[in-house]
């Protein structure tokens, strides 16, 4: 065997260039890698910081005149080390333990989110004798960070050290409640029909376009019939979960008709035909033998629809639902906020503080959505269907 | 083998211990075969026997399949294909294919031809090109049915025309071998006639290699026939011989439709 | 006989009350489309009776809540249109390149582990990434033109743009690889058993007869970035500038509707109304994408008789 009879000279320069438009193809990918990992990256280096919180311990006064002034219940020196937002609390907890009247209790105490910041080694803007209490207090071990459980126990404050998600996350479970109460039986419904039902006609190919046009129709501009229809036709209460929740679900309708058409549509037809067999009427069949069938891919469908509601800022926006809520609704038409409507607020507030808490939101948020979507590829996985 | 006329012939390829496994699968056992030069080689045998794969192990095609692993040598002119310094891309260059169901790309039937020849730099873009068009439809008996509409898209044409032009596009890159994976078994009987008549033609210039379920087209067609059973090849000879004296059982029962 | 045809009736009774309730449920979504483009058209009517359509449409000058107030969109489209334009400049390649590696190279093992990376990136709340654009891109930015002497906004429409790009990348790529899978094996077979590299097949025959399909995913991009409104109204200005210059503060449509209406003008003043007439450019364009990518979409289908897509 002597000469290569398969030898080309013009060969080794095609495989350069498929190598070259390989190599682009493994770049975009990978610079899209890249972009997700320095984001979350940055999401969580900037959150870090928010999972504690400085507090201090002090001496408090219970008294006639530190109840008025609740300023003066602490050393004057301490006054801007300690959290106003703690000490506004004063009075309800000599209404919850009358014992505290006329005492002085040595308690750690939530501190200053400028105190907070200069632990945590940031831009504060603490006046220098207001370091050296700082300091003096950190070396006789006054101070201290801790877990920061407001986080999780307040809604939204002014005061940077005390604002929380949790009046937010009440605000986004009630939301998505009326969403997928209204979107679920709704697109379900709407989805059975069009496969199971529907003749190939005019109206079932107008339905068909119009899911489709709706899919595509900007978020924003859902807010915009939430307004002027719910709001201002309706008089519904502005800022509501209710409203909030109905307009998020016209927007998830879509997304849980598509896949729940999909998972009627990989029934198989051998399924419907053996109940014609057995002289079951259409509705029998498709009540008792195809949605079960399909039941796992609609749920599927139907979190992921909820996981992208869950997301959804721009329509509550519109409708109101980023007023300032410092308590948890407890009821569908009380005025609410929702999660990802807490973060805007707080991205837009001029205290550092607030930059790790928006970051913090934004952890908790993604921690949820990937929460849901791995319920739902368990889902998936779990109940595939193997014909 | 015993060869009728007095020519020496010319062995175009030969397979020595060719192995081929699908993962734990083996799909080819021990093939030894020599495909003679300017003849038509048929594979038969049933669904399954390794037929198929072993016509794709001619260009190299089983490559693109995951875990798939060859062993032995398959010889094209002196060179075993599988050899580290040979190309693929080159092998199947030399070694063309047409398949099963007619797959003109959705191109002109103009460009279908001149693709891959302009990417080998066969050809310039011009009157060269025109010129190879002209050759490759007429090769392929295509030519006075398309030649006014050459800009038409190539799949507008009817299923054998579409693989006529398929062995137009094969041809256009000037391959020595012609391997073809139940060429008709997708066309109906008048466009089958016509493409088996073409084969007779195209062995004047190329080696053939067809695949076939279709008894009756080895038999009409080819020079020799090699029949495959669950992946061993069970005998080779001259289609003659094959058909009218086969050395084995299974393939007497083959060929004499007790299954298959 | 007779049980038989009584328990029938009874059922063909039933079963049409449900199928009633069944299509009540399907018109919601045209009553839907039917009330967004209503409630959106009555009120934009109501301000293009109050102002010029004309100026609308053409007027440079876009100043609201001024006492002479003046509503000329074309700055605000301006806007729009250079961040979507930076956005596509980053997704259409990086999100067509990424479905090719994808369907193409990509062995199935890393596919499967690479395929949800990808959604993870579409199921990032769109609030996040304009809080990452702020926060990280935008002062990024800033400081790389420092360096090299170029004066960029804190809120410029390249920071907007980028990060728009990147959160377009997913909807290019998924519908891409979808499209791109959809060609059929035997087509990539042809190509290389003529002595073609798989890289020459992939750019000569597979991605051209995917490419109504890649259309569609543009034009689906597209129309995703033009109503994204979270990114853009944290990272982008609140100012109408009309400029050619990406490292600008400009404001875009969204912006504009969602400034109008968290303000706390009436409801009928014409700075109110004005962001129902921005809706209404919004809706009319988003709506003419999705029906052009509709139609390449049944192209590709038709092409190669696809039912799945």
């Amino acid at each position: 065997m002597s000469a290569n009879p398969f030898f080309d000279p013009s060969l080794p320069k095609r495989h350069r260039s498929a190598r070259r438009f390989k190599r682009f193809t493994a770049a975009s990918i990978i610079m899209t890698l890249a972009f997700l990992f320095f984001f979350l990256f940055d999401m969580v280096r900037t959150a870090a910081p928010a999972v504690w919180q400085a507090y201090v311990k002090v001496d408090v006064t219970y008294n006639e005149q530190t109840l008025r002034f609740t300023r003066k219940a602490v050393d004057k020196k301490y006054s801007k080390i300690v959290s106003r937002a703690w000490l506004r609390t004063l009075p309800k907890q000599v209404d919850t333990e009358p014992a505290l009247m006329n005492t002085t209790v040595a308690l750690w105490v939530l501190a200053d989110d400028q105190v907070d910041q200069y632990m945590k080694g940031h831009h504060h803007k603490l006046k220098p004798k207001e370091v050296t209490t700082v300091e003096n207090m950190k070396e006789n071990g006054d101070i201290e960070l801790r877990f920061n459980a407001v986080f999780f126990s307040q809604g939204d404050s002014k005061i940077p050290e005390n604002a929380g998600i949790q009046a937010a996350l009440i605000g986004s479970v009630l939301t998505l409640i009326v969403t997928m109460m209204i979107a679920f039986p709704i697109g379900v419904m709407t989805a059975v029909y069009l496969e199971e039902f529907a003749k190939d006609n005019r109206l079932t190919r107008f339905i068909e376009v119009n899911i489709n046009n709706l899919a595509a129709v900007p978020s924003i501009l859902f807010g915009l019939l939430g307004l002027s229809v719910f709001i201002n036709l309706f008089s519904m209460p502005r800022s509501s979960p209710l409203v909030g929740g109905m307009t998020l679900a016209l927007m998830t309708l879509p997304i849980i008709i598509v896949s729940a058409r999909a998972a009627l549509r990989s029934v198989p037809v051998s399924i419907r035909q053996a109940g014609y067999g057995l002289g079951l009427t259409k509705l029998q069949i498709v009540q008792d033998h195809v949605l079960p069938l399909a039941l796992p891919g609609i749920l599927t469908g139907s979190i992921i629809g909820l996981a992208q509601a869950m997301g959804e800022t721009a329509p509550l926006i519109i409708i109101g639902m980023i007023a300032f809520i410092p308590d948890s609704p407890e009821s569908i038409i009380e005025a609410a906020t929702v999660l990802p409507a807490q973060i805007y607020t707080w991205a837009g507030m001029p205290e550092r503080a607030y930059v790790e808490k928006t970051a913090a939101g934004i952890i908790v948020i993604l921690l949820i959505l990937v929460a849901l979507n791995a319920t739902a590829i368990y889902l998936r996985k779990k109940y595939e269907l193997k014909w | 083998m015993n060869l009728s006329g007095n020519f020496q012939p010319r062995i175009k390829i030969q397979s020595r211990n060719l192995n081929l496994w699908y993962g734990d699968h083996q799909a080819l056992k021990q093939i030894d075969i020599d495909i003679h030069q300017n003849k038509i080689t048929a594979l038969i045998g049933p669904s399954g026997c390794g037929k198929s794969t072993f016509l794709r192990c001619i260009n190299r095609m089983n490559d693109l399949i995951d875990h798939t692993c060859v062993e032995g040598q398959m010889v094209i002119d002196g060179k075993n294909i599988y050899d580290a310094d040979v190309d693929e891309v080159a092998v199947r260059k030399r070694v063309g294919m047409v398949f099963q169901h007619p797959n003109p790309f959705p191109k002109s039937i103009y460009e279908n031809l001149i693709y891959a020849p302009l990417k080998h730099r066969q050809v310039k873009k011009g009157n060269d090109c025109d010129e190879l068009v002209e050759t490759s439809l007429k090769k392929a008996g295509l030519w006075n049915e398309v030649k006014d509409k050459l800009h038409t898209p190539g799949t507008s044409l009817s299923g054998g025309q579409q693989q006529r032009l398929c062995i137009a596009r094969a041809i256009a890159v000037k391959p020595d071998v012609i391997l073809m994976d139940e060429p008709t078994s997708a066309l109906d009987p008048i466009s089958t006639k016509k493409i088996e008549a073409l084969m007779m033609e195209l062995k004047e210039s190329y080696t053939l290699v067809v695949v076939t379920h279709n008894m009756q087209q080895a038999r009409r067609t080819a020079d020799f026939t090699a029949y495959f059973h669950l992946g061993e090849l069970v005998e080779f000879n001259t289609t003659e011989q094959l058909f009218t004296q086969p050395q084995e059982t299974l393939t007497s029962d083959y060929i004499s439709g007790r299954f298959g | 006989m007779f049980h038989a045809e009584f328990t029938q009736k009874t059922g063909t009774f039933k079963e049409r009350l449900v199928v009633i309730l069944l299509i009540v449920a399907s018109v919601i979504s045209i009553v839907t489309t039917i009330g967004i483009l209503f409630s959106i058209l009555f009120q934009a009517i109501e301000f293009f009776q109050l102002r010029s359509f004309w100026y609308f449409m053409t007027g440079l000058e876009w100043t609201p809540g001024s006492k002479d107030s003046k509503f000329g969109a074309v700055p605000v489209f301006a806007g729009t249109f250079m961040i979507t334009a930076i956005a596509l400049l980053v997704a259409i390649p990086v999100g067509v390149g990424s479905a090719i590696y994808l369907s193409e190279y990509a062995p199935p093992r890393l596919r499967s582990l690479l395929k949800p990376v990808l959604e993870m990136l579409a199921g990032v709340p769109t609030v996040v990434y304009g809080f990452f654009a702020a926060l990280t891109i935008a002062p990024a930015i800033v400081h790389i033109f420092e360096f090299l002497n170029l004066d960029a906004a804190y809120n410029s429409a390249l920071a907007c743009g980028l990060v728009m790009g990147v959160m377009i990348i997913p909807v290019v790529s998924s519908l891409s690889d979808d499209v791109l899978r959809a060609v059929p094996n035997h087509q990539r077979h042809a190509s290389l058993a003529l002595g073609m590299t798989q890289s020459e097949t992939i750019r000569d025959i597979v991605v051209p007869a995917a490419i109504p399909g890649i259309i569609s995913a543009a034009l689906l991009g597209f129309s995703k970035a033009i109503g994204e409104t979270m990114i853009v109204v944290m990272a982008a200005g609140l100012r109408p500038n009309l400029s050619w210059n990406p490292l600008e503060d400009m404001t875009t449509v969204t912006v504009r509707i969602v400034d109008s209406l968290v303000g706390d003008q009436a409801f009928n003043s014409p700075e109110t109304l004005s962001a129902f007439a921005l809706g209404l450019v919004l809706f009319v364009i988003t709506l003419v994408l999705n029906m052009v990518s509709l139609k390449q979409i049944r192209k590709f289908k038709a092409k190669y008789k696809i039912n799945t897509l």
